[in-house]
């Protein structure tokens, strides 16, 4: 079981609020993702889930019992750091047993558990080797060996992929999902790479200056971000938010409208315009489109044989099914 | 060319690097040399540096005269065990301020260093009378007692620069693991650390070793570590130089000979974090 519930936890380092009030409910089992902009306050809620830092006010709960005041080792949560924080004096075996010998389980279930976990994560051929010996997807992959052998009652990772190179982070990146599919452990996710929240949460929970953005599933929020901070933040490349005489059409301060969404045509369209930069990543293609007329250059997302060229005039057509608007406030109008 | 004078530059270093190396050692070798001579030589004007007759004689009576076992084994028992007290009670203090400072621990530690600036005369009177009245004189309970806290400072500075080094995730992860902070500092915290600690423990017992002003001022007979021994040779009987330069010899061998086999050691924890 893993259901962890924040009800007003707040963080103040001396003066600064950190995190206001704010509550919060991870069902067990969920696969939850902060994410956010750096400084927004995401790792110190992790922090606090952990036990790490103390709150400053509020409580919070893991499985019905108030857990506020344990220790983080009391807690029954495992971690998993940025910088794999392997014991680097213990051997892979070492290290993995480490929290089993803590809890002082008999030698005979430790074996069982290590042996089964380095079998989970390929890292059987690497048990007696330190951990500087090993790249880093290995110690990441120790790390998670480290947090699967207690069984906790949820999984906290902060940040686990950002000093691993692109593709080993695609690689990993399936590894945990499945991992959650195979172990259905409650695990709350860290990060500032919205392409991972998208692809690996169940719910997704948008933090900006410590307060909650917004909370659901990544279609839910791609598709009805609550505000045009989540609208610009989810989704790559970003949406275009168009103010001005524009959005005043629509009756509303601000429009958004995806790069996905808008048609491009050579001979007629809504807005007319030339294109700028164009990235070619092969299967699609990312214009920037200058000139429109508009307060901001457009982002164009077409697929990757529409042949335009730098300079070339372009007609666009937002699908205006697919148009947001948002209010003075920046929240989304029905 | 720039070979020539890259190769003449390292030439000069070295020949500079030895003199002064030379320079540093020599009381120490002209020490060594004396305590081979006999007292006429010692005192001869002006002095043979090698060409003497060599003799053990001074060794033979100097261990005649005096029981240096006894001398060896007060130092042994007060530089290792102020050392291994200090360590027991530094390491958790550098611990706390190294990983969860508080709003003074700045302001604690420089207080504690400031302890070493005062002369130790000057409290000399009030500690005398205070071993007197606990019964701790020429004892080597008291001599560790006062060793452990005159170079507690040290000992904490030193580890707290260490633990400095180490990346506070581990520890965090050793929590999250269910550590007590007990076993976070037994398996985490010193094995990380055994290259600092290592090095602090082989500095706190060459100072100890060759602490003078109070292992004189607090022994007499039964507690008088090497120190004491070698004073016990500057008498006002007369010039005695080569036997005063054999029991120098002779107390200052043990601590030489450890900081030749560990200098590798020493001088890794000293640059310890300086070259990382």
């Amino acid at each position: 079981m893993g259901r962890i519930t924040l009800e007003k936890v707040a963080k103040r380092f001396g003066e600064v609020e950190v995190i206001p009030p704010l509550d919060l409910t991870i069902e067990d089992g969920e696969f939850v993702v902060f994410v956010g902009p750096s400084g927004c306050g995401k790792s110190t809620l992790l922090r606090l889930i952990a036990g790490l830092e103390d709150v400053s006010g509020g409580q919070i709960r893991i499985d019905g019992q108030d857990a506020t005041a344990l220790s983080p080792a009391k807690r029954g949560l495992a971690m998993v750091f940025q910088s794999y924080a392997l014991y680097p004096h213990m051997s892979v075996r070492k290290n993995i047993a480490f929290p089993l010998k803590m809890a002082g389980m008999p030698e005979d279930e430790q074996k069982r558990r290590i042996d089964n976990a380095a079998k989970i994560l390929n890292l059987t051929d690497y048990i007696d080797r330190r951990p500087g010996q090993l790249s880093g997807g290995q110690r990441q992959r120790v790390a998670i060996g480290r947090a699967i052998v207690r069984e906790p009652a949820a999984f906290l990772f902060d940040e686990p992929l950002s000093n691993l190179d692109a593709a080993l982070r695609v690689g990993m990146r399936l590894e945990i999902t499945e991992l959650h599919s195979r172990l259905k452990t409650t695990m709350i996710y860290v990060t500032h790479d919205q392409v991972e929240a998208m692809t690996m949460a169940d719910k997704i929970v948008v933090l900006r200056a410590g307060h909650i953005e917004q909370v659901g599933s990544p279609l839910e929020l791609y598709h009805k971000p609550r505000n045009a901070f989540v609208a610009g933040f989810i989704g790559s490349p970003k949406m275009n938010l168009i103010s001005g005489a524009e959005a005043s059409k629509h009756g509303c301060k601000t429009i958004g409208i995806r790069p996905e969404h808008i048609g491009v045509s050579a001979t007629d369209g809504l807005w007319k315009g030339r294109v700028g930069v164009s990235e070619h990543l092969g299967s699609d293609t990312f214009f920037y489109v200058h000139d429109t007329g508009l307060v901001d250059d457009i982002t164009v997302r077409v697929s990757g044989e529409v042949a335009l060229k730098a300079g070339d005039t372009v007609y666009l057509t937002p699908e205006a099914d697919k148009l947001h608007r948002f209010d003075d406030a920046g929240l989304r109008l029905a | 060319m720039a070979r020539a004078v890259t190769t003449n530059r390292k030439i000069t270093m070295t020949v500079i690097a030895w003199s002064i190396g030379f320079l540093i050692f020599f009381p120490i070798l002209w020490t060594i040399l004396t305590s081979f001579k006999t007292e006429a030589e010692a005192i001869a004007s002006p002095p043979s540096f090698m060409f003497f007759n060599w003799t053990t004689e001074n060794y033979g009576v100097v261990m005649e005269r005096s029981n240096y076992f006894r001398f060896f084994m007060n130092s042994v028992v007060i530089s290792v065990g102020s050392t291994v007290i200090g360590l027991i009670i530094a390491v958790p203090a550098a611990w706390s301020m190294a990983f969860v400072p508080g709003k003074r621990t700045k302001d604690v530690l420089m207080w504690m260093l400031s302890t070493k600036m005062l002369p130790p005369v000057g409290v000399l009177i009030p500690i005398y009378l205070i071993f007197k009245n606990v019964g701790l004189l020429d004892t080597r309970t008291g001599l560790v007692i006062v060793l452990t806290l005159i170079n507690l400072p040290i000992i904490i500075w030193m580890l707290y620069t260490y633990f400095k080094e180490i990346p506070v995730d581990i520890l965090e992860a050793a929590r999250m693991d269910g550590a007590s902070l007990r076993n976070e500092i037994i398996y985490v915290l010193t094995p990380m650390a055994v290259p600092g600690i290592a090095s602090t423990m082989l500095l706190n017992i060459i100072l100890a070793w060759n602490e003078a002003f109070w292992t004189l001022n607090l022994t007499a007979a039964n507690a008088a570590p090497l120190t004491a021994f070698i004073a016990s040779y500057s008498s006002p009987e007369g010039l005695f130089y080569a036997k005063l330069s054999a029991a120098s010899t002779m107390a200052i061998a043990p601590i030489l000979i450890m900081g030749w086999f560990s200098q590798k050691q020493l001088v890794r924890g000293l640059t310890f974090g300086a070259v990382k």
